[in-house]
């Protein structure tokens, strides 16, 4: 067993926290944030860059203009990232959209990927819908097989990335009922296609979703990723390394929240003393700290898991996500408490880091949906 | 020792529905159904007010002789119950809650006739200045001076966390007057004029976008001494006086007990693989563990109102019910966002705005979850943050 990083990995890690010192350094990052009070178009100088950088190559194979690499090259990635509250929409397009293309067709492949790497090719996920507890097998929209042609109808909530995405990957239900893994259809859809429409909304976390309403949208059968009514193991596969992803994102913003919370009882003083010094406050700091590193060794062994292809991989992926939201959910409530009045203005970043925990818990289901799934894995 | 209601309390209930009914508005509806914050919207909250004052019912929980109803305090409780059920935006508390009470009890006779009836009809507009930038949960270390000049004091510091100061045309505020000694004794409290030449406001943004706190400075502003409330540097006295209002006065139980029915019925609605949420063991354990909690925190409500209408003062209690009510309110907004998952993501404070008429993505009952979630961790810190609370229970109550 190790857990150290090889050499490839640490330059990736390097290169990306230097990225978020060098262009998200803390104020004017916030800053960022506190003007994102209404859409913003997708920033693409950053996303340019993310591009020459390489990242978005990461996933993908040689010939598509990829770098060949995994879970774990995603995680180091996503992790350094995460402290700097970025807004791009790596996940959506890179790993969720990235990872049922590189597994589709090779015509798909090529008609996508190469511009995916290149950042000329915006993706997202539509899965989730209103009043549906989120699991891919809730899933309720139908789409209907006429002759050769598939026609979509129905509504998807809260997809991220879905103002801005060229092209959706929609889950919906070519037979069966909800709660049923079989009957689930995965389809390249394209975002501007007659009867899709799109309400952009902002989200908590300061990035920005759509509700997307398919009116009897009409696709080609080849449009199709994996087989009709088969596509449960796909959007599984997936969606378990997106819930990696937003969870090395997530402990990201997992260390800042500590690292400023202390920092900060540090040097507020109160009675003649800095609040760091009361044991009271200790204790939490101590139980914070034990938090987020527990997080971080779910992080790694839901990752490694993966990365190896373990029988008990998605039971460490529930574990992990699970461990994030409630862990999320202590750590952001503590740093608020401890900061006092400050940990509830807009001004500090604090509240940001709050708010994108809020997010990673409340997408792709909540820990009470994780901790559910693992009690039946 | 029962629970049995008076007869003439019997008809009390409908009395007080029959009066929601014809007396509110559809905007005064709307505003409380948009409150994301215990500080609702402001215009709507103080027409809200208006209408009960006219009706005599603006202070339930001041004495008959300044303005109160001289209700029980089984009638006060259906009378919060009633109001939070029909979603009235609750009345904002600086004026009603805090200074009202404190010049009731520490006032002098000549404060009371001026300030008590425009509290109640609304023309003062409080706000509270007791936190500075070095003084949050030590309050008593406050810096802002008051030095003596002739008939007036000239202010010289800054207030922060002065919710809605910026609606505000009065302050009272803990000010310094004295810097020897022990920093409690030294400390004088204050009634204010918000137009007063010297006096600059800036608005606090909130995790909500709202900006519902601000931070006041005072450069030579010019308080007659008049205006002082109790003895110089006896101002101390008068806070904890008022605290334990501000503490023990609210009653969060009504409240809560509104939002989890609603939290159950959201939960109706949501659909997981076998069935609705509701009826998911998992969910039902813990709204039941609130719901629990709640049901305890109405009777120590009940407990402490009964002791206060007795003429007693509940003194930690009051810090009690802070810590209680508080830390539900927060674990209740957080059952919501559970029960709501990506639909609480949804970001949109646009559409709180009354009035503002914007379209709402998403289930309409989903869109206060978040911000309310967040708004309510301020909770825990104003008004003397929890961990002072429970430092006051273990010296004052336990003795430690």
């Amino acid at each position: 067993m190790n857990f150290q990083l090889s050499e490839e990995q640490q330059m990736l890690a390097d290169s990306a926290k230097r990225f978020v010192r060098d262009h998200f350094v803390k104020s004017s990052d916030v800053e960022k944030h506190r003007q994102n009070k209404k859409l913003m178009p997708l920033d693409q100088a950053t996303w340019q860059q993310f591009a020459e950088l390489g990242w978005l190559a990461v996933p993908f194979d040689e010939q598509h203009g990829g770098l060949g690499m995994g879970v774990l090259e995603t995680m180091v990635l996503l992790e350094a990232l995460g402290e700097g509250l970025i807004m791009a929409p790596y996940i959506a397009t890179v790993v969720l959209g990235g990872g049922f293309l590189r597994r589709a067709s090779a015509e798909q492949q090529a008609q996508t990927l190469p511009a995916l790497v290149e950042g000329k090719r915006q993706l997202a996920f539509a899965a989730e819908e209103y009043e549906r507890v989120f699991s891919l097998e809730n899933t309720a929209m139908t789409a209907r097989v006429n002759g050769s042609e598939i026609v979509l109808d129905g509504t998807k909530a809260c997809v991220m990335n879905g103002d801005q995405a060229d092209q959706l990957i929609v889950l919906a239900r070519t037979a069966g009922q909800p709660g049923d893994r079989g009957g689930l259809s995965l389809f390249l859809v394209d975002a501007n296609a007659d009867g899709v429409e799109r309400l952009a909304h902002r989200t908590v976390d300061g990035r920005q979703g759509a509700e997307i309403r398919f009116n009897n949208v009409t696709v080609p059968e080849t449009a199709c990723i994996g087989a009709l009514g088969d596509g449960y193991a796909l959007a599984h596969t997936v969606l378990m390394e997106g819930l990696l992803a937003l969870s090395a994102e997530s402990v990201g913003s997992l260390s800042v929240l500590l690292n400023e919370t202390v920092e900060y009882s540090k040097t507020r003083k109160q009675f003649g003393l800095p609040i760091g010094k009361f044991q009271a406050l200790q204790f939490r700091m101590a139980d914070m700290f034990i938090a987020m590193e527990q997080t971080r060794s779910l992080l790694l062994a839901a990752t490694l898991k993966t990365a190896e292809g373990h029988d008990d991989a998605a039971f460490a992926v529930h574990a992990m996500k699970a461990q994030l939201g409630r862990a999320g959910r202590k750590i952001a409530q503590e740093a608020i408490q401890i900061h006092g009045g400050m940990g509830m203005t807009d001004e500090l970043g604090v509240g940001h880091y709050v708010k994108r925990l809020s997010a990673a818990d409340g997408l792709f289901g909540n820990a009470d949906v994780h901790l559910a799934a693992l009690a039946r894995t | 020792m029962d629970l049995r209601v008076p007869e003439q309390e019997k008809s009390f209930r409908e009395e007080v529905r029959t009066f929601l009914q014809e007396s509110l508005t559809d905007d005064i509806r709307q505003a409380g159904k948009l409150s994301t914050s215990v500080f609702a919207p402001v215009e709507q909250a103080m027409a809200w007010q208006r209408i009960l004052n006219d009706k005599g019912w603006a202070a339930p929980h001041w004495p008959k002789a300044y303005g109160g109803t001289g209700w029980s305090v089984s009638q006060r409780a259906i009378f919060a119950e009633e109001l939070v059920r029909a979603e009235t935006p609750p009345l904002i508390p600086m004026g009603l809650h805090m200074c009202g009470p404190c010049l009731i009890g520490c006032g002098s006779e000549a404060q009371q006739q001026e300030y008590l009836p425009k509290i109640l009809n609304g023309e003062h507009f409080w706000c509270q200045g007791y936190s500075e930038p070095g003084a949050g949960s030590d309050l008593a270390s406050l810096k802002t001076f008051a030095e003596k000049d002739g008939d007036d004091y000239i202010l010289n510091g800054t207030k922060i966390w002065t919710t809605y100061a910026h609606h505000a045309n009065k302050m009272f505020a803990l000010v310094r007057t004295n810097r020897d000694g022990k920093p409690q004794q030294g400390i004088t409290f204050l009634l204010l004029d918000m137009d007063l030449p010297g006096i600059t406001i800036e608005p606090i943004v909130g995790l909500d976008e709202v900006p519902e706190q601000c931070q006041v400075f005072f450069d030579n502003v010019r308080v007659p001494q008049k205006n002082r409330v109790g003895a110089e540097n006896d101002g101390w006295t008068v806070a904890k006086y008022l605290l334990t209002f501000e503490r023990g006065g609210q009653e969060y139980a009504p409240g809560l007990n509104v939002m989890l029915e609603k939290i159950r019925l959201m939960a109706e609605k949501q659909q997981t693989v076998s069935g609705p949420l509701k009826n998911d063991p998992v969910w039902q354990h813990k709204l039941a563990a609130l719901e629990a909690d709640v049901l305890a925190l109405e009777f120590t409500e009940m407990r402490i109102k009964s002791a206060l209408s007795a003429g007693k003062d509940p003194g930690a209690l009051s810090s009690m019910t802070k810590i209680l009510g508080t830390e539900l309110l927060q674990k209740v907004t957080e059952l919501r966002i559970e029960t709501l998952g990506s639909q609480a993501v949804i970001w949109q404070p646009q559409v709180l705005v009354p009035g503002a008429d914007q379209p709402v993505i998403g289930p309409e009952y989903a869109m206060t979850a978040m911000p309310h979630y967040l708004n309510s961790r301020a909770c825990s810190i104003y008004g003397g943050s929890n961990e002072v609370q429970r430092g006051i229970i273990a010296k004052a109550v336990l003795g430690l």
